[in-house]
């Protein structure tokens, strides 16, 4: 019964594929839509059965499906958790999935590849499903680098652009750094623990307290492996650029599900994370500078997009500070309210874009708030849960962390802190250009203006009620999620912290913040209507900032250029000696066989004096010996 | 009846065999008529024949005897065939010079 439930999860999704890939062209378009949907959200049923079960008090499931590789001591067998946590993630994922798909339905109608693209988004959740569902590093690398890929194909899915497909195959390459990391952390943990499975490494772990320096260096491959998959410093640059794909692609892998498996994977191996607190500080460390950095560059970006995207970067930032910090169950629960807010902002935008067919620049939005009273409803609600404002479910979990950071370290805390105001800048920026004001665009655009339709706004709906009431599931001082996932992280798992008079004023504090932010873009924007200035006209730090502290042009000179040179140096120096070595035996090769051809004259009489000649020498030869 | 050998000797067929094994190789080395170059062949060939035929005697042992019956036999077959190419080669030549026959050249 498990085993038909499990596969049915896994397989619904690649079903959806397998059918729209191949015989996505003969049926209807809104036909391969819906059937994507359908294959989704059989996953996400099967999920609620699994989740009821084990929320009521349940076992987790270990079900290994066949064995894959075995050497004499080492194996590996492709298998399923399905625990407190994997259930959870699975959750949000296929449930975000199914709302995304339904969305896309609409999004996409008049797309000529629309069956490539639900087959892509099935093989992303099939992935997804691998990856947070399996019960092994490999299978988990499986996925990993499926949703990578699933991802390259997203972003370029426009491909005749050739920006695109540079972003697609940017995305793809910062990834496969990263990627390296994971793979060498899962060699170091192959060869200490010889096993991949996540019970067992803990239990190798646990085993032994010390002279474990190689499993500190395996954390932080995989560390680095998660910087990659979740945009952290350095390797954050491709999640911006990833926003070319179709902005249901944006909403789904590049803020809801994808980008979080990296906090997913240091979640799934916290016990090896707890065991190196240098790394773990390096964590946090590296995740509330991206978390300011981010914020900053958000403060300036005029793409509606982009400025979802920085925000991304940004709270995936304040996860890995959860996480640095050992508050596991904190950055899970971020992860679940920031899935919800951000896709229905990413979600919101895109119905804004599709209004205004294809724009995304917010200098020539503004006043759509009377035409599309449903999109900005949801993008409110969702703009006040990313700004921490109560009683919106992002209020909950960012001051969670603000928390934790306050207690464990005070200058993580301020920057923080930092982030979260000029979050709630940014986003209220966001919105105020887009809803607020007159109508900046053309003419023809606003003759256009209209609300979208139902299949777009009923997503919107469902997700703006879950970014508002999201925080219920972990109150604080009464955690319904510290207690689900207590199993998972064991007797050490957060204490629920004591409320006194700190934690009220650190809330205020943290509200407070919320609201200063809001402020100035009120007064900004609406009070004195100021429209950001054209690129042309940009001057001092805001253009530095615009232009992302120029780090891909750093990139471009000190890493790009250089292995340019290097290619260049091989290309025209050492391929030429190289190949001056090679024709050099051929050119030999020629010259002798010319010389000898003349041997062969033609001549029977001069054929037959070397035959006489060369016997007798032969002769002569045995004869004398 | 006395050997014929001990009246001769041996060594003079061994001279014999020589010479005329010598002078069918300058023969062939030295004439440019395919006809001519053919005979001196056979006169190698008959050379190396009469050695046979001479050691069979002083071994007092037929078997080199019937050797050179099935040397000639092949030496027939092979004059015929020989002889067959060089027909072939003087209609496509209309000379049996070996000088003009340089089609092989490389």
């Amino acid at each position: 019964m498990d085993t038909s439930l499990i596969l049915l999860l896994l397989l619904a999704p690649f079903a959806g594929f397998l059918i729209n890939v191949f015989f996505g062209k003969s049926i209807r378009k809104s036909a391969s839509g819906w059937l994507g949907t359908l294959s989704v959200a059989i996953s996400f049923l099967v999920t609620c059965v699994f989740f009821a079960d084990i929320a009521s008090g349940g076992a987790p499931v270990h079900k290994p499906l066949f064995d894959w590789i075995a050497f004499e001591d080492f194996q590996v067998c492709v298998g399923v958790t399905l625990d407190q946590l994997s259930l959870l993630w699975l959750m949000f994922v296929t449930g975000i999935g199914t709302l995304i798909h339904i969305y896309s339905i609409s999004y996409m109608h008049d797309d000529e590849n629309v069956h490539k693209f639900f087959a892509y988004l099935n093989l992303f959740v099939f992935f997804m499903i691998i990856l947070v569902a399996g019960s092994n590093l490999l299978v988990m690398f499986i996925g990993w680098e499926g949703v990578g890929l699933c991802s390259y194909l997203l972003i370029g899915f426009w491909h005749k652009n050739q920006e695109y497909n540079d972003a697609a195959k940017k995305a793809f390459i910062m990834n496969r750094i990263g990627d390296l990391g994971f793979l060498i952390g899962m060699f170091i943990i192959a060869i200490m623990c010889n096993s991949l499975e996540y019970t067992e490494i803990q239990q190798v772990i646990a085993g032994s307290s010390n002279e474990y320096n190689w499993m500190g260096v395996a954390a932080l491959c995989l560390f680095i492996g998660a910087t990659g998959k979740s945009a952290q410093l350095p390797l954050y640059t491709w999640l911006p650029d990833a926003m070319a794909g179709p902005t249901p692609v944006s909403a789904l892998i590049h803020a809801a599900t994808m980008v979080t498996a990296g906090i997913f994977m240091v979640t799934r191996m916290h016990f090896l994370f707890d065991n190196a607190p240098d790394v773990q500080s390096a964590i946090a460390i590296v995740g509330a500078i991206t978390a300011l950095l981010a914020a900053t560059i958000g403060l300036v970006q005029n793409d509606i997009k982009k400025v979802l995207a920085y925000s991304t970067v940004s709270q995936l930032g304040l996860m890995f500070l959860a996480l640095g910090l050992g508050a596991y169950e904190i950055a899970v629960f971020h992860v679940i309210t920031h899935a919800f807010f951000k896709a229905c902002l990413f979600l919101g935008s895109g119905s804004v874009i599709h209004a205004l067919h294809g724009e995304q620049d917010m200098r020539n939005m503004g006043g759509l708030k009377s035409v599309m009273k449903i999109t900005y409803v949801t993008f409110l609600i969702s703009s006040l849960a990313i700004a921490g404002i109560p009683p919106f479910s992002g209020f909950f979990s960012k001051d969670e962390i603000l928390m934790t950071a306050f207690h464990n370290n005070i200058p993580l805390w301020i920057i923080a802190s930092l982030a979260s105001v000029m979050t709630a800048f940014y986003m209220f920026r966001l919105l105020y250009l887009t809803f607020f004001k007159e109508f900046r665009g053309t003419e023809e655009q606003k003759k256009h203006l209209h609300e979208s339709p139902a299949l777009i706004t009923i997503p919107l709906i469902v997700l703006a009620v879950l970014a508002a009431v999201g925080g219920l599931i972990s109150l604080p001082g009464n955690s319904w999620l510290s207690h689900y996932l207590a199993p998972v992280f064991g007797d050490k798992a957060h204490v629920a912290h004591h409320f006194g008079t700190t934690e009220y004023i650190l809330m205020a504090v943290a509200v407070a913040g919320g609201l200063i932010g809001i402020a100035i873009a009120y007064v900004k924007y609406l009070k004195n209507s100021e429209v950001p200035p054209t690129d042309s006209q940009m001057s001092g730090f805001s253009k530095v900032l615009y232009n992302k502290y120029y780090i891909d042009e750093i990139y471009e000179s000190v890493f790009v250029k250089p292995l340019h040179a290097l290619s260049r140096f091989f290309r025209d120096t050492l391929e030429r000696m190289l190949s001056a070595l090679v024709y050099g035996f051929g050119g030999a090769t020629h010259a002798l066989g010319a010389r000898g051809k003349s041997l062969q004259n033609g001549s029977i009489g001069y054929y037959l004096f070397a035959f006489v000649l060369g016997f007798s020498i032969i002769m002569f030869y045995l004869i004398l010996a | 009846m006395d050997n014929i050998l001990q009246t001769i000797g041996i060594q003079n067929y061994v001279l014999l065999s020589t010479l005329l094994f010598c002078i069918g190789v300058f023969g062939v080395l030295y004439r440019r008529n395919a006809i001519i170059m053919f005979m001196s062949i056979e006169i190698m060939l008959n050379a190396v024949n009469l050695l046979f035929v001479a050691f069979s005697t002083y071994h007092q042992d037929a078997e080199g005897q019937v050797f050179v019956f099935f040397s000639m036999a092949v030496a027939a077959a092979e004059v015929a065939v020989g002889l067959a190419i060089l027909v072939a080669i003087y209609r496509n030549l209309t000379s049996i010079d070996i000088d003009n026959l340089k089609n092989l050249k490389g």
